[in-house]
């Protein structure tokens, strides 16, 4: 018997296009899918929010407002969300490639961690040996293929006997994570401070500001990420080897493709990517690795790439959205004394809304059948 | 056993039947308006080819499909099995093809598996029944043994217990010996005779025609979902293996309708050898067949017939010239070059080209446009791409061509493939097949599923193939399709070639000799010239 997932990304997309069937009716279909999918479940995550903090005693509307005001409308607060966006970036780029090629790689943050760390642990010792650029350079690289070698266990596993790679990515991420802690705290650490951390690197050789703003040019190497990537998917013939393995392994075997390699190289890629995004958050914003830190944006971005349909432009839209909302709620939190944990709550509406809306949608389909 | 003391008063109408049932599936007629009374005291042997119905009809009895038509009856009254608990509750079992056991559980937990969870385990009972089994039946199984760990004979054993133990009337085996050493198959033929005696309706499933005779007291024959003859008890013990093998052999391969006799195609074959295989074997396991010694010749514009019952190693030989399927030994020669170790680019690109059976698990990508699809043998391939880019206007281009030429109904190019019908997609699979420099196509059941119209027409094309001088190999289960195109015809069983037959012309005599052939007879064996 075949080893097949229960659900396939590819198969996702095929279920997606197959709904509508002529030319007129698809126009409005399409428009009221979007409503049902995507617009429809964030307008009632917010609602749904706003209940709950009506319960609590806190104005719905102050309390958006401030998330506004703060994370867009403010400079400083359009700064911080514009750098926030970067890792996430790379890891839309990375989750693209995963899942366009049927590949469900849920290791990311121990990837994003891994390249962190190494990146961090590089990078301040090459400072006066290399060349600005190249200290850079070399920490990126790191980073992308330390990511890369952590999903190797799965990719093989994945490739050769057909295990499940949702649960040894899963699992080979909590191993990341506690062995990029214990790096920290060992091999990497810093001697000169008490804390547990790795050395710093200096701000001045860390990724160049954007003009004379804070914003980190991580931002422009992420969006040039997830456009090659989206590109490289749709447009390239290596791309669409990946996709006709993630949509049907068995025609690409057919058609005389390597399945398990192409596999591998998904698996590579994707990690890879997730390791540049922990180098940019390192080499652009913090320089250097706390022990036990671990942001784990990974799982954050997978419901963005999915809301996105694993589409490029789509994806970066909503990763600005939600940047803003990190930063936002933040100081929202703080001034309506509102518990910070609250951004959680409304994340959650929005997961619950948005599974409710593909239920709905999938409940349509089949009534249009 | 307390179940063969109430037998019902109207034993002549059936202890169970089946009247006009008909089900469909999308796209096919899976069981046409068949009608069968199964009798107590009875093997009845449902024969027939992979797709000729037997399985459905076997989901039918055990409650797992409603038929679309038709109705059941049981002890001769109109009744309805809507769930696999209601037929378990009318006294009909399934042991299936596959296990239905918990391998980690122990053969007791298994037997008693089902039982309602506010009681305790009837232990001691079922001891005893079992002693009791064992006395009837041969039936010897350790309770405390876990199932996973016993032979596939006696995880049978446990399920024909398991429904012994649920007083049964009727016990349906689902190709119960095609997991079982011809040892194994013989016990449970005596053990099927001895079921049947006390009491039982036992309903075996197979498409092994020497089975059938040895085992059965009634043959029902089913073909393409209908019913294609049957042989009642005193008929079928008048007659001899070979007669009875004949016979059946007539029902399962023989014309339904005579008169018209298929036009023969004009042979176009050429002396120059396209394709040569010597001695071909593929790697076989629990799930697969392999191939030995198939050693066939293919000459242009010739059409070589490959003939047999699904499931006997075409698919795989297929797979093997395509270079799907890696080749243990023997060679593969392809205009007199060595193809054995290349890939399926490499052949593809000298000429070889294999037309799947599986259009859409395999052959095509349901999601991605006809364009993309005409394409996907083709990838990073110029013109279509160009330094690994696509060229988006070159493939739409492609498609419209062949959209046109091999007149594919479909809204446009862009459409994804998985929504036109089979036929259509069989159309675009095929133009891919043929474009560029096609010198040998291997066909596998290119007619498989299609409507009658798109059969004549993808005849047709393949018969145009051939003229134009490319070799064919036509792989199918279809004989008069075999026997209107192929120039010979080779017969595949059980992962061998049997023998390799000139289609003469002589009709009826031809399709017998190669309807025992597929039965698993050696051309020797039939001694005839």
């Amino acid at each position: 018997m075949n080893m097949k997932n229960d659900v396939n990304p590819g198969a996702l997309d095929a279920a997606d296009q197959s709904t509508d069937n002529d030319g007129v009716i698809t126009e409005r279909s399409a428009f009221q899918r979007i409503l049902t999918v995507t617009v429809g479940p964030i307008i009632a995550a917010f609602v749904l929010s706003a209940i709950i903090l009506m319960l609590v005693g806190v104005n719905p509307l102050t309390y958006y407002g401030y998330i506004l005001e703060r994370s867009l409308f403010s400079e400083l607060g359009l700064e911080q969300t514009a750098t926030r966006m970067a890792p996430l970036l790379f890891l839309c780029a990375s989750l693209i490639i995963a899942f366009r090629a049927g590949i469900w790689n849920l290791g990311t943050d121990g990837q994003f961690l891994l390249g962190a760390v190494f990146a961090a642990a590089t990078a301040p010792l090459l400072v006066g040996v290399l060349p600005g650029w190249a200290v850079l350079l070399v920490g990126f690289v790191l980073a992308a293929v330390v990511g890369a070698v952590w999903s190797i266990i799965p990719a093989l596993l994945k490739a050769y006997q057909g295990v499940n790679e949702i649960v040894t990515t899963l699992m080979m991420s909590f191993l990341g994570v506690l062995l990029a802690s214990t790096l920290v705290k060992l091999a990497f650490r810093d001697p000169s401070t008490t804390v547990p951390q790795t050395r710093t690197l200096p701000v001045d050789d860390r990724l160049p500001r954007l003009f004379d703003t804070s914003i980190s040019s991580g931002l422009i190497w992420g969006l040039i990420a997830v456009l090659a990537v989206h590109l490289m998917m749709t447009r390239t013939a290596f791309g669409l080897r990946l996709r006709m393995v993630g949509a049907n392994p068995a025609a690409a075997t057919h058609a005389g493709l390597s399945v398990p390699l192409l596999t591998m190289a998904t698996f590579a890629l994707s990690a890879g990517f997730a390791g540049l995004s922990g180098a940019t958050e390192i080499l652009g914003v913090a320089g250097n690795v706390r022990a036990n830190w671990n942001p784990a944006y990974g799982l954050m971005v997978i419901p963005l790439v999915f809301l996105a349909r694993f589409h490029g432009v789509g994806s970066i839209v909503l990763v600005f959205f939600y940047s803003a909302l990190l930063i936002g709620s933040e100081s929202a939190a703080r001034r309506l004394s509102v518990p910070q944990d609250f951004t959680l709550v409304l994340v959650a509406c929005l997961l619950i809304c948005l599974g409710l809306g593909e239920y709905i949608d999938q409940r349509k389909r089949k009534k249009e059948r | 056993m307390e179940t063969q003391t109430d037998l019902p008063p109207k034993a002549a109408a059936g202890l169970i039947g089946v009247h006009g049932v008909t089900k469909r599936f999308p796209g096919v007629i899976a069981v046409n308006n068949v009608s069968l009374t199964f009798h107590p005291g009875e093997v009845h042997v449902l024969l027939g080819e992979n797709g000729a119905g037997k399985s459905t009809l076997v989901g039918i009895l055990s409650g797992i499909q409603e038929p679309d038509e038709g109705h059941l009856s049981l002890v001769g009254k109109k009744t309805r099995l809507a769930s696999p608990l209601a037929s378990l509750e009318a006294g009909i079992s399934t042991v299936f093809q596959h296990s239905m056991l918990v391998p980690t559980l122990t053969v007791f937990e298994n037997l008693i598996l089902g039982a309602p969870w506010y009681d305790r385990p009837p232990r001691a009972r079922v001891a005893a029944r079992m002693e009791e089994l064992k006395r009837e039946f041969g039936l010897s199984l350790p309770l405390d043994a876990i199932t996973g760990e016993l032979s596939l004979g006696q995880q049978q054993q446990i399920e024909i217990a398991r429904a012994l133990l649920r007083d049964s009337k009727v016990l349906i085996l689902d190709e119960a010996t095609s997991m079982l050493t011809p040892q194994g198959a013989q016990e449970l033929g005596e053990r099927m005779q001895h079921l049947a005696k006390s009491g039982l309706a036992v309903i075996f499933i197979t498409h092994k025609l020497s089975e059938a005779y040895r085992y059965g007291n009634r043959i029902s024959v089913l073909k393409q979902g209908a019913l294609a003859g049957e042989i009642d008890p005193d008929e079928l013990r008048s007659m001899s293996e070979d007669r009875a093998i004949e016979v059946i052999v007539r029902m399962m391969f023989g014309r339904e309708t005579d008169g018209t006799s298929t036009e023969h195609r004009q042979s176009s074959a050429r002396d120059e050898t396209l394709l040569e295989v010597q001695d071909l074997a593929t790697q076989g396991d629990a799930d697969v067949l392999g191939v030995e010694g198939v050693s066939l010749a293919i000459r242009a514009g010739e059409i070589l017939g490959v003939a047999g019952i699904d499931g006997n190693g075409q698919k795989q030989l297929a797979e093997a010239l395509a270079g799907q399927r890696p080749a243990m030994s023997g060679r593969v020669v392809l205009g007199g070059e060595d193809i054995t170790q290349a890939s399926v680019a490499q052949r593809r690109l000298r000429g070889l080209r294999y037309l799947t059976d599986d259009r859409l698990e395999e052959g095509s990508v349901g999601a991605f446009p006809v364009s993309e699809n005409t394409v996907l043998k083709d990838i990073g391939q110029p013109p279509y791409w160009v330094n690994g880019i696509e060229r988006p206007n070159r493939i739409a281009q492609h498609a419209r061509d062949l959209i046109q030429k091999f007149s594919v109904k479909t809204p446009n190019e862009t459409t994804p493939i998985g929504r036109l019908s089979g036929g259509n997609i069989q159309k675009v699979l095929l133009g891919r097949e043929l474009s560029g420099e096609a010198r040998v196509v291997v066909f596998n059941k290119p007619t498989y599923g299609l409507d009658l119209q798109n059969i004549d027409t993808s005849r047709q094309r393949i018969a145009e193939i051939a003229e134009r001088g490319l070799g064919v190999v036509l792989i199918s289960t279809d004989l008069d399709e075999l026997m209107a195109l192929s120039d010979r015809i080779a017969v595949m069983e059980g992962g061998r070639v049997r023998g390799i037959v000139q289609n003469d012309g002589s009709g009826e005599a031809l399709r017998l000799r190669i309807g025992r052939m597929m039965a698993g007879e050696d051309e020797q064996e039939l001694a005839t010239a």
